[in-house]
């Protein structure tokens, strides 16, 4: 037998530091709020202590928003926001390794995820969106579509980089300041971003980031001076913004959950197939919102596909984080692992079939080996609820309008993903998918170019390209 | 069309006549182009150091078909690369000998003369190599010839020609005859895909040479560019694993030309590891046809024992 020896990326590479502060104005600053404790979840350990807001500092940094918009960044010529834009991008890379070992840290994802895919997308959005910082003129807006002045900005724990890339980039080019909120299992990598923000010279004020639990985001996207709302996180909180909102002339994007049909056809590519499955749902721990968690495989099919999904998710290596050979992680949050836990056992009282892969998990830390459930229909929790952990649902159809109708039976609408080898069903497909974002013989495919936003309780607004533009412009 | 072996009744089937062959070949999955290149580089980021890294070293010198095959090739150069064969670093007696030396026809005997009770193959390259274009008596000829010569092991070509234009009967009544004029000895089926372009054919191919009785299937004859790929061996590996699934029988695989580094190497013994399965790491199932990459593979294994690197002059070049 041939054992992969540990390869271990250096933990020192991430340049952690005991206490991390809130960065308001332009300056690292104590927060009024009780401090957090990070901790790693592969490990269980604190890894940092960090300073949180009160709603007074959200005041604060609300005001250090609104006078730079005001008297520079609203004022400033694109092509000169471009150059702050480009700056960050550039850290970005500079600083990528740091990022990405610090990202596995406190997210739990595994290193080649964060080195491969989260840090580098997120500067490509920085790199993306500079360049339209003076073009905006031609994004189809009008001839000088102005910002909207002040973002709140609420970000989730699963791409904790990526996300406040997904965020900042837009407001930035656009023309907007920015209050960003972290989640609070994971705010180390976003204060990383404070720091090379403030490297890069941005007027002090522009970018503020502020740590802190549900409160804080409650009291940023309540507060009267945020002229626009932008959410990425569960429906349930969103649909609490939406309510907060209401009557008020602030402008909101929401980005929730999702419960996304990788549908398979009998004459799909089966072995790329199979990889794409395993991308859709494994990525990541199966913590994306825009996730594969039900896979549609057309009967005649199902069985060989699924022998050959078991044999593939089998050889999937569940451990440290840090260890440039894992493939899935540790699970963000205790809490998490428990909503986990909780899902899959009412899977099995439903009368889903389980295989769990038998791979070996460490003694420590929170994780869960990759599952699948065979037999499962519509009306099981696992087939309607948005699991968020790598656990996938197989049901099965026999025609394809059996597929669109199982796909689009969902309240969500994120994403959904086809594999034929047919052209001409790929398209018919996707016009009926009733999801933002449609995959062909592919899944969980970023790019900046691209818009990427929901149908239904999966939210409304697109994110990326030039239509995400348009949350950031006063159109 | 005559089965070579006893197949299960699906796959008796699908040789039964050369439509039936045909539709068979034809009625295989896909295989994506993007979704193949990305799982091929993705795994290709696996980072395999200190004692898994000195055992692939190992193995992966027991993999090497040790070749030449040049117009040039001399009886002295194929008697030098035989004593290469059996003693890879003659400073180090502990490094494993390789797996087989592959010549041309003509050298089968010089390279058998000094390689016998060693234990290391001769093999040959036959059937009118690399161009496979000749008529079938003279690629029987050439057969029997290597194996009379000393051959265990017979790397044929297939008709590329006749396969790219769906004459699958004839390549497959080409391959069941080269194997039956090889008795006793290997037969590895060249594919030369650089020749057969998309995946698709590559997995029909692969497919054709293993249902006309084909031990293992191999890329490239090393003429034509590109030779091995990662992504191409992916296809063959996928398609050794799913006939024994169907069959229960082991089938190998050989990537032949350019892969020339230590770091190649290991990338496609994780693809061995990972996609065919632990078994295949084997060299009765898995053979790297190269000439250089032995040199390196020796580099990176004294790097490995001495902590620190020697260099080329350290390790002898024929």
């Amino acid at each position: 037998m041939w054992e992969y020896a540990p390869a271990p990326e250096s933990r020192d590479i991430a340049n952690l530091k005991p206490n991390y502060r809130m960065f308001v104005d332009g300056k690292f600053v104590e927060g009024s709020g009780e401090p957090l404790k990070t901790i790693n979840p592969a490990t269980e350990e604190v890894l940092a202590e960090v300073s949180t807001a009160s709603e007074s500092d959200v005041d604060t940094a609300v005001k250090a928003a609104r006078r730079a918009y005001d008297r520079v960044w609203s004022k400033m010529p694109g092509s000169e926001r471009a150059k702050y834009i480009y700056r960050i991008a550039r850290q970005i890379q500079e600083r990528g390794r740091e990022l990405a070992v610090l990202e596995s840290l406190d997210n739990g994802k595994p290193i080649k995820e964060s080195r491969d895919v989260d840090i580098p997308t997120a500067a490509s959005h920085f790199f993306y969106h500079a360049g339209w910082a003076d073009k905006l003129g031609y994004a189809g807006y009008g001839p000088d579509p102005k910002p909207l002045g002040v973002a709140g900005q609420v970000i989730p724990w699963n791409f904790p980089l990526l996300m406040a890339a997904w965020k900042i980039a837009p407001a930035l080019a656009c023309g907007n300041t920015v209050v960003l909120k972290p989640a609070e299992t994971t705010p180390l990598t976003a204060l990383v971003l404070a720091d090379i923000i403030q490297q890069c010279d941005l007027p002090p004020g522009v970018v503020n980031i502020i740590p802190g639990a549900g409160d804080v985001g409650a009291a940023l996207v309540g507060h009267e001076d945020v002229d626009k709302v932008a959410f990425t996180g569960s429906t349930d909180v969103g649909k609490v913004i939406q309510g907060q909102l209401a009557g008020t002339s602030k402008k909101l994007t929401l980005e929730l959950g999702g419960k996304a049909a990788n549908i398979v056809f009998d004459d799909a590519p089966l072995d790329q197939a199979v990889e794409g499955i395993v991308n859709g749902i494994f990525f990541n721990q199966g913590h994306v919102c825009c996730a594969g968690s039900r896979l549609l495989v057309q009967e005649s099919i199902a069985d060989e596909l699924v022998e050959k999904l078991h044999a593939r998710v089998s050889t999937l290596r569940v451990g440290d984080p840090l260890d440039k050979n894992t493939d899935v992680g540790a699970i963000n949050s205790r809490e998490q692992l428990t909503k986990i836990k909780e899902l899959t056992e009412s899977g099995e009282a439903e009368g889903a079939t389980r295989w769990t892969s038998e791979c070996p998990l460490p003694d420590k830390g929170f994780f869960f080996a990759p599952t699948v459930f065979s037999g499962v229909s519509q009306a099981m929790r696992i087939a309607r609820e948005e699991i968020f952990g790598p656990v996938l649902s197989v049901l099965t159809f026999r025609t394809p309008e059996e597929a669109v109708a199982k796909a689009n039976n969902t309240p969500y609408g994120l994403s959904a993903g086809v594999w034929t080898e047919k052209g001409s069903r790929i398209l018919w497909m996707a016009q009926r998918m009733r999801a933002g974002v449609v995959w062909s013989n592919t899944f969980n495919r970023f790019d900046p170019t691209a818009p990427f936003g929901g149908y239904q309780e999966s939210g409304f607004g697109r994110e990326g390209g030039r239509t995400g533009l348009e949350a950031y412009l006063d159109v | 069309m005559a089965a070579p072996t006893t197949l299960p009744s699906a796959l008796a089937d699908a040789v039964r006549d050369e439509s039936s062959l045909r539709r068979f070949l034809h009625g295989l999955p896909g295989v994506d182009q993007v979704g193949v290149e990305q799982r091929a580089a993705g795994l290709g980021t696996r980072s395999i150091k200190k004692a898994s890294k000195l055992h692939a070293i190992d193995l992966a010198i027991s993999m090497v078909d040790l070749t030449t095959l040049e117009g040039a090739d001399t009886h002295g150069k194929v008697r030098s690369l035989a004593a290469k064969a059996r003693r890879p670093d003659p400073d180090r007696p502990d490094v494993p000998k390789v797996a087989a030396v592959c010549v041309y026809p003509d050298m089968v005997k010089t390279a058998a003369d000094d390689l016998v009770g060693t234990g290391i193959n001769v093999a040959s390259v036959a059937t009118a190599f690399p161009s496979g274009r000749s008529t079938m008596d003279i690629k029987l000829a050439d057969t029997r010839f290597a194996v009379e010569q000393g051959a265990a092991e017979v790397d044929m070509v297939i008709d590329r020609g006749a396969f790219l234009s769906g004459r699958y009967g004839q390549v497959f009544e080409e391959i069941v005859k080269i194997k039956e004029a090889c008795g006793d000895a290997h037969l590895k089926v060249i594919l030369e895909t650089g020749e057969l372009v998309t995946y698709d054919n590559v997995r029909r191919a692969s497919w054709l040479a293993l249902l006309a009785g084909g031990d293992f299937i191999k890329t490239s004859t090393g003429k034509v560019q590109p030779a091995a790929t990662l992504p191409v061996t992916h296809v063959m590996l996928q398609a050794v694993r799913d006939w024994k699934e169907q069959t229960g029988e082991l089938r190998g695989v050989k990537p032949a030309g350019g892969i020339r580094t230590t770091k190649d190497a290991i990338k496609y013994l994780v693809a061995v590891h990972e996609v065919a399965g632990p078994e295949w790491l084997d060299p009765n199932l898995f053979r790297f046809g190269a000439s250089t990459l032995l040199n390196d593979l020796l580099m990176q294994r004294r790097t490995q024992l001495d902590g620190h690197y020697s260099g080329p002059d350290y390790v002898t070049v024929d």
